[in-house]
């Protein structure tokens, strides 16, 4: 790793002087990507702007019909909470599933937010449940946040403070994990709401986390493991590597959305 | 003479694990030198490139910067090129094509990470961030990655002396005879197969710590390796860092080998000549991301093969052609793999008369490719085990039917590829193999599985491997430029406690613990009494090391040996001072009497009376300590019968092991609780090349699993409970009657594996590592056949 320096920001103002003042200063959410890139030389950020320790960055509480995660809570927090598993059980068991233990305790749902890995977990229950992303300026639909390859909409200064997610009538999680990473090689979530149906995908897209507009439309019209078998998903904006050509990402889609809606 | 607690059999727990359970294990990377520095190689980025310059300059200016030296520089020293120790001639008699191999790279280099300078500074992280400032200026050449590639016409050629990058060219067996053979047959099985490329990956990275002592002219080497004594003496012999007696290597704790950690490499020749140049302790430590690109690779085989059988299912003939992939450089014992290591082992369990094998081994801009946990072996198992069964299937016989058909039964065996089977019963691990996995109950679970959707295959694997590494003349005849003797020392102390010297290396093998027992055994000690001493060449007489599952058969023997002198002598003490003949002397229940009399020493009386040499017999020497050199006249040929049972996923291809059954014949067992551990760990890796790992390089010689992001090591969660069982014949030539263990789950389980997913699938076209997507593609496939028919 490269020399570095480590600031522990006491408030969001501190925080945002501290990356104004150094291009090369970064947040420190959690580091579960960011501290293994730099041990690689990959990254070789001048300070790390360590934000957990912030006043209400960290909790889970219920505003009415709606879910509030505050950035820095660890995975293993969203997964063990009563109030998550009784408002969205498909988050609780997709956050028990992130990573390994050691990374669940440590990584943050805002920092996995914010990176947007192409097969992180969390942007696809963020896009299918209609979340929320609150930060320091203002608030945006998870629809308008993710923006490719580790694209997001955040500006220069801005923080994630919190993610709200609205109510489901039901919802769920499937992963197949990637045999050497265990990453999503294909995740699909599904989520039957106020407005609909709505399904994004994990692991499989070009450009990062995508709704699957086939999958809306099929169980749309059939919310069953048939429906979601049935879909033509197609190839297009899929990925191939050495682990999955998009043929066999498009047949996992469909598979993890029909096992998703199984167990919805 | 027999010790039933600690003794021969006895499931003692390891000796060992106390330290390394609590974290006390001392291995090369604990080591710290005063005044030492650290190593960082700057390594070629390019598959295949002429070295334009070097411009050290600015990680010279570096504060903390000890050092930059280069290749140049090394030659200049006149340090020797790293070589491969067995010579292997190709069918014309011309001999195999070694190109140089500089430990940094002068003009050309030839594979990603060809180290072409070192950076040595006050830390670690100071020398790595110094390596990235040196400037090497490259011309990038064309690349061979791929073996088959790299052998066509016009394919870039990796090393002047190489045309065609052919390495050799070689036979074994009799052409003519396998081609009547296959003639006479009536019906002929022949499959492609290609065996994947794996990285060892051991727990415990290289490491090494070169110290130069500028007053004595003596050089210190702490590294990881299998066999000091081996690194010592290619170090002086070959290397020209310094000779023999002013070079100790200590190999300490070692977390793992694998074969990985047999070979010198360029890192420790680099850090032993660094430390003479900068005159300050040089430590180096592989990352595993180093790791992946700087140790040797194993298998790596393409093959195509004809197995021909008469109406009754017996062999009328089998001719395989193999192109071996060696990578950019010839690693140490790399010409020996793809050859006497495994060509030799063509026959199976099997009474093949005409057998005729081609051997091709090839340059490419990849990482070199050496033994690796089996060695040849797993290449000739799976290629023969993946023929047998699918035989058995396009002939409509139950693949244990065909096997036995063709079952060697008397021994010794001479086979058409010049190795002696000298005993084994493969029909009793046969038949306890298929008892312990129920085989007859199958039918029933591949129905229930598929009432849950899932398609249940069950596929066998009758292994034969030859190990306890080697008659030294043999091995000398085909080539070897080393003998495969081992050497042991018994100090019996003045207190009867007793120390094992051995040339052996355990690096998670167990000697600790499985040496102690033959000697509690033996003088019937406890065997708290007893200490292995192990892996320093300035305390150890000399030893060949451990690989090739050669510690019991050979390092063992030789300990057994020099007991047997040790224990004439007790007999001769004990008669002169019990006034008795040598003949009536037992050793028991610490004493040592005259049978049938009250008349008894105490063990420590007899070493100490050996050391006081007050009272001994005319003419004898003082001393209770005695050495042996055991050199074996036969290889060992452990063998057995694996099943697996998986049950596939058809929706997305994921395969699980849901049973794996093993009947293994290693001999006489010392520990049976290590030697099943033994077989828990090989078949691991054996699954793991099955299903999961491969190394992959793209076609610009660039490594696309170059961490375990992409590379997949097998997961306990992977692994099923094994069923581990034994059905043993006697090895007849060793004195204890051992066969060895170390590799056999890893040579016998891949091919196990991959019958039993094609049994599932219904598809015999099917290539490791069955991951998911090649499991999925494969069933594709089959319902496109089906739907086409």
């Amino acid at each position: 790793m490269y020399p570095t320096k480590y600031t522990k920001a006491a408030s969001i103002d501190d925080a945002v002087k501290a990356l104004g003042a150094d291009d090369e200063a970064t947040i420190l959410a959690g580091g579960q990507t960011l501290i293994a890139t730099m041990k690689q030389h990959l990254a070789a950020p001048s300070e790390l702007v360590d934000v957990r320790g912030i006043d209400g960055m960290v909790g889970i509480s219920l505003e009415g019909d709606t879910l509030v995660i505050g950035a820095a809570t660890t995975h293993a927090d969203v997964a063990g909470s009563a109030d998550v598993q009784k408002h969205s059980p498909a988050l609780a068991s997709l956050a028990a599933g992130i990573g390994d233990p050691a990374v669940r305790h440590v990584g943050t749902i805002g920092g996995s937010v914010a990176n947007n890995d192409p097969a992180a977990d969390y942007p696809a229950a963020l896009l299918a449940l209609g979340a929320t992303v609150v930060t320091n300026q203002r608030e945006m639909a998870a629809d308008a946040f993710f923006d490719g390859l580790f694209g997001t909409a955040l500006e220069e200064g801005e923080i994630i403070t919190a993610v709200k997610f609205p109510k489901a009538q039901a919802a769920a999680y499937a992963k197949f994990p990637q045999p050497a990473s265990l990453f999503a090689l294909v995740g699909v979530f599904v989520a039957k709401g106020a407005d609909g149906v709505r399904v994004s995908v994990t692991g499989a897209g070009d450009e990062g986390v995508f709704r699957s507009e086939p999958l809306e439309a099929a169980l749309g019209a059939d919310w069953s493991e048939a429906a979601a078998k049935g879909a033509d998903v197609g190839t297009d904006g899929l990925m191939s590597d050495i682990h999955g050509s998009a043929g066999y990402r498009a047949n996992l889609i469909k598979v993890m959305a029909a096992r998703a809606v199984a167990s919805a | 003479m027999a010790n039933g607690a600690t003794g021969i059999g006895a499931r003692v727990k390891r000796k060992e694990d106390k330290r390394f359970i609590t974290g006390k294990g001392k291995y090369t990377d604990d080591v710290r030198m005063e005044n030492q520095a650290y190593a960082a190689f700057v390594r070629s980025p390019h598959a295949h490139a002429n070295v334009k310059s070097i411009d050290k300059s600015a990680a010279l200016a570096m504060e903390g910067v000890v050092d930059v030296l280069d290749g140049h520089q090394l030659t200049g020293d006149e340090i020797g090129n790293i070589i491969c120790g067995w010579a292997v001639n190709s069918k014309d008699g011309s001999p195999m094509n070694m190109g140089a191999w500089s430990a940094l790279a002068t003009q050309k280099v030839r594979y990603v990470g060809d180290a072409v300078a070192v950076v040595i500074a006050d830390t670690q992280q100071l020398a790595r961030i110094a390596a990235e400032a040196v400037e090497v200026e490259y011309e990038e050449l064309p690349v061979a990655a791929r073996a088959d590639k790299a052998l066509e016409a016009g394919a870039p050629e990796i090393h002047d002396n190489a045309p065609g990058n052919l390495i050799y060219d070689w036979e074994i067996g009799d052409e003519t005879k396998a081609d009547a053979g296959l003639a006479a047959a009536s019906h002929i099985t022949e499959m492609e197969i290609t065996n994947n490329r794996l990285s060892p990956n051991p727990m415990e990275p290289r490491s090494a710590v070169a110290t130069y002592d500028e007053a004595e002219e003596h050089y210190t080497l702490y590294t990881t390796s299998q066999n000091p004594h081996v690194a010592r003496l290619v170090l002086s012999a070959f290397y020209n860092v310094a000779p023999e007696h002013k070079l100790r290597v200590i190999a300490p704790d070692v977390g793992g080998g694998f074969g990985a950690k047999i070979y010198i490499y360029p890192e420790e020749i680099t850090c032993l000549w660094a430390s003479m140049k900068t005159n300050r302790s040089v430590k180096w430590t592989s990352d595993r991301s180093e790791a992946f690109i700087t140790d040797a690779h194993g298998r790596d085989h393409i093959s195509t093969a004809k197995m021909g059988f008469d109406e009754n299912g017996k062999i009328t003939g089998f001719k395989v052609d193999t192109i071996a992939n060696l990578g950019a450089y010839m690693s140490l014992f790399s010409s020996s793999v793809p050859t006497y290591l495994y060509a030799t082992l063509l026959s199976g369990q099997y009474d093949i008369q005409n057998l005729h094998a081609n051997v091709r081994a090839v340059y490419t801009n990849t990482v070199p490719v050496d033994a690796y946990r089996g060695a040849g072996r797993p290449e000739a198992c799976y290629l023969i085990e993946r023929m047998m069964e699918t035989a058995a299937r396009e002939l409509g016989m139950k693949p244990a039917e065909l096997r036995a058909k063709n079952f060697v039964r008397q021994f010794p065996h001479e086979t058409p590829v010049i190795m002696t089977y000298d005993s084994g019963d493969f029909d009793a691990n046969l038949a306890q193999a298929e008892a312990a996995a129920d085989v007859a109950g199958f039918p029933a679970r591949q129905g229930e599985a598929a009432k849950r959707g899932k398609m249940r295959g069950l596929g066998y694997s009758c292994y034969i491997e030859a190990c306890g590494i080697a008659p030294s003349a043999a091995v000398g005849g085909l080539g070897a430029g080393v003998g495969l003797w081992e050497s042991a020392e018994v100090r019996v102390n003045p207190v009867g406690t007793i120390e094992i010297l051995t040339g052996s290396h355990s690096h998670g093998q167990g000697h600790e613990t499985t040496f102690a027992q033959i000697v509690s055994e033996r003088f019937d000690l406890p065997i708290e009494n007893v200490a292995i001493v192990h892996g320093d060449t300035d305390k150890v007489q000399f030893g060949m090391g451990t690989y090739g599952s050669r510690s019991g058969a050979v390092g063992m023997s030789a300990i057994v040996k020099a007991m047997d002198k040790v224990e004439a002598k007790v007999r001769k003490i004990a008669a002169h001072q019990l006034e008795a003949s040598e003949d009536d002397i037992v050793i028991e229940g610490g004493e040592v009497k005259v049978a049938g009399t009250d008349k008894a020493l105490g063990w420590h009386e007899i070493g100490l009376a050996a050391y006081t040499a007050h009272n001994l017999p005319p003419e004898m020497e003082p001393g209770l300590k005695e050495s042996a050199f055991y050199d074996p006249s036969n290889f060992t040929f452990p063998a057995g019968c694996y099943i697996c049972e998986v049950e596939v996923d058809p929706d997305t291809g994921k395969t699980e092991v849901v049973q794996f059954t093993a009947s293994d014949d290693f001999g006489t067992i010392i520990n049976p609780m290590i030697v099943e551990g033994q077989v828990h760990g090989g078949l691991a890796q054996g699954i793991g090349q099955a299903m999961m790992e491969q190394v992959i390089y793209d076609d610009d010689g660039q490594l696309i699993t170059g961490s375990y992001m992409d590379y997949t090591m097998p997961r306990a969660a992977d692994l099923p409970f094994y069923s581990v069982h034994h059905a043993s014949t006697t090895c007849p030539g060793n004195p204890l009657g051992m066969k060895g263990c170390g590799e056999a789950g890893a040579i016998g389980s891949p091919p196990a594996v991959i019958n039993a997913i094609t049994d599932a699938i219904g598809n015999n076209n099917l290539s490791m590592p069955a991951t998911p997507q090649n499991v999925w593609n494969a069933l594709q496939a089959a319902s496109a056949a089906q739907a086409a028919e």
